[in-house]
């Protein structure tokens, strides 16, 4: 007689048991204050904060400063991308540790860091100054404050993409008389499509939630984090709930899209 | 047409040590080793791929050692994965045109297409390809690049038996209307089928440039003997005989009698030396071929001894020590072979 398949031992689907409570109760962490947003801001309030032309702008200029960010810079990242991908060079762990800095330091560190580089005082701040550019308490400001924090994400899902891409073909599109930009642009892009579009969404949904960086270089106009603080500092809890929920749910649209994107692309 | 002089370099654990071979236009330039002896590393140098270590590299009469990638207009096929997977196979073909800027796009394409035979596959994409549609898609696309060279790794490794024989013989009908091509390949069957000129390759280095006959008749190494195991190599032609499954090879007046399912036309034959029965007497028995012949040579082998018959053609029979005693054998003495039809090899 054979024994039915057992898929655990006994000891084992004991184990098993703690740790899906324990994974269970790391999820509700996670699910919890979320949907604790939306259960306070039921019964009309969130309705009423989209009514708000405040809110509704804020929400509208964190989308936007941090797309424009997100396609200005990828002009910068990508071909440093493919060159971390492709090339080995002196100091290249150094410079992949450079690209991981914004993502651990604190982002209110980051934010005067940016600041500091911003100001009229210094000199980026007056060759811009001299061209009539200006970037504390504008949105120009907000949009580096945001790079700054969110350009690792698109930087190393792009360099995963193109290390992905088979060198191979690179050189069979070489060998069949394409120059090195027909073929970075006809086969290495297109074949790490995938992930640099995933690292743009990655990084424009993360430049838009930036709080801390943004609210240092410029606390107007308002982004919709800062908006989220100010009513919470001034009005409370209750003030500041509608605002946040509307926000996650844009956030959570993005969110989902990314995750169709990497799956479908 | 290409010229290699003195090739050097070292990759990793990969070593070429001067590479010296030339092929003339026209050529079917085989080299032949075992894996991991640095084959493709030596295409890809031709290519243009990687940059040689030292030595020379001379294409259509000019040396091309240091000219770009894309002017040396060389197209290379490798095992697998050489289609570009994001493009149709339309697309995949009409890609070098493209990057020329040439004109009459869709005419190109066809032409290509059709003399590969996928022409009714050129919507498809490449993951839906069969292995030797794959491969003749590649190859359509060398052709719309124009090339006069082209440049094979290990091109039919991939394939199941049937797609083999046929991408041989679609190779051969390339190189008959006038496309070089050096090839690359482990397996000597294909050396066999397909090569006017064999290079054997052994730890980086051509050991043995020279026709197939030459080289697989006189190895020039214990080395290329044990690898490519065959001395009794002909070229010839097959044909049917009435009222029987045999088939009947025709090489320098020879009619030798084989079990092949190839029909006919022109063949290689191969018999293993160890295959080959030596007598005094003609012998009866299941053996369709007996020849009466003359001890040319005697050399001893690894294992007991080389005989070299003549018996119109020459014929290398492996026999034991004891067999040579036991029959009486001496260079210059008349003596009878045998082999059965069905230990002859035939390859198209």
């Amino acid at each position: 007689m054979t024994q039915p398949m057992i898929s655990f031992p006994r000891e084992q689907s004991a184990l098993g048991l703690v740790f899906a409570f324990l994974g269970g109760a790391l999820l509700l962490f996670i699910v919890a204050p979320i949907a604790g947003i939306y259960w306070d801001s039921m019964g009309g309030s969130m309705a009423e904060a989209l009514r708000s032309e405040e809110v509704r702008d804020s929400i509208w200029l964190s989308l936007w400063i941090s797309m424009a960010g997100t396609l200005l810079f990828s002009f910068l990242a990508v071909p440093l991308a493919y060159l971390l991908a492709r090339r080995s060079f002196p100091l290249k762990g150094i410079v992949n540790g450079i690209i991981d800095i914004p993502i651990i330091i604190p982002h209110s560190a980051a934010g005067i860091a940016v600041l500091g580089v911003l100001t009229r005082e210094s000199l980026a701040g007056r060759i811009a100054n001299a061209v009539g550019l200006r970037f504390v308490g504008s949105p120009a400001g907000i949009m580096v404050a945001m790079a700054f924090v969110s350009i690792p994400f698109l930087i190393n899902a792009a360099r995963d993409g193109f290390a992905a891409v088979p060198e191979r073909l690179e050189k069979i599109a070489l060998t069949l008389g394409a120059s090195p930009a027909r073929m970075f642009f006809t086969i290495s892009l297109p074949l790490a499509w995938r992930s640099v579009l995933s690292g743009l969404i990655l990084m424009w949904a993360r430049g838009m939630s930036e709080f801390g960086a943004v609210v240092i270089v410029a606390y107007n106009p308002k982004t919709a984090p800062v908006l989220i603080y100010e009513r919470f500092t001034s009005f409370g809890l209750k003030y500041s709930t509608p605002v946040a929920a509307l926000f996650v749910t844009v956030c959570l649209m993005i969110f989902v899209g990314l995750r169709i994107v990497k799956r479908k692309v | 047409m290409l010229a290699i002089e003195d090739l050097s370099f070292r990759i990793g654990g990969f070593q070429l040590k001067n590479i010296r071979f030339s092929v003339e236009r026209g050529d079917y330039f085989v080299i032949l080793g075992a894996s991991g002896v640095g084959k493709t590393l030596l295409l890809e140098t031709i290519a243009g791929l990687r940059p040689p270590g030292s030595g020379r590299i001379h294409l259509r009469g000019r040396d091309i050692t240091m000219e770009r990638i894309q002017t040396r207009n060389l197209s290379i096929v490798y095992q697998d994965g050489g289609l570009f997977p994001h493009l149709s196979v339309h697309d995949n073909i009409a890609y070098p045109l493209k990057s020329r800027g040439s004109k009459e796009l869709d005419g190109k394409v066809n032409r290509a297409a059709s003399q590969t035979g996928i022409a009714d596959k050129l919507n498809r994409r490449p993951e839906s390809l069969s292995g030797g549609e794959y491969q003749r898609a590649t190859l359509a696309r060398c052709l719309a690049a124009d090339s006069d060279m082209f440049l094979l790794d290990e091109p039919l490794s991939s394939l199941d038996a049937k797609s083999k024989i046929e991408l041989r013989a679609l190779l051969r009908k390339l190189n008959r209307e006038g496309i070089t091509m050096v090839h690359v390949t482990h397996d000597y069957e294909e050396a066999v089928s397909l090569a006017t000129k064999i290079g054997i390759m052994e730890n980086g280095a051509l050991v043995h440039v020279a026709s197939p006959e030459e080289i697989f008749r006189h190895p020039k190494s214990e080395f290329i003997a044990s690898f490519v195991g065959i001395k009794n190599y002909f070229r010839g032609t097959v044909r049917a005989v009435t009222g029987s499954d045999l088939k009947e090879f025709c090489s320098n007046g020879i009619k030798i009698y084989c079990l092949t399912e190839i029909p006919e036309g022109e063949v290689f034959l191969m018999i293993g030396p160890g295959e080959i029965t030596v007598s005094n007497e003609a012998e009866a028995g299941s053996a369709r071929n007996r020849f009466k012949g003359v001890i040319r040579d005697m050399i001893p082998a690894r294992l007991g001894m080389d005989l070299i018959v003549d018996v119109g053609v020459e014929v290398v029979a492996t026999i034991s020590s004891d067999a040579r005693n036991s029959l009486d054998l001496e260079i210059g003495k008349e003596i009878w072979i045998s082999f059965k039809a069905s230990s002859c090899r035939i390859y198209a």
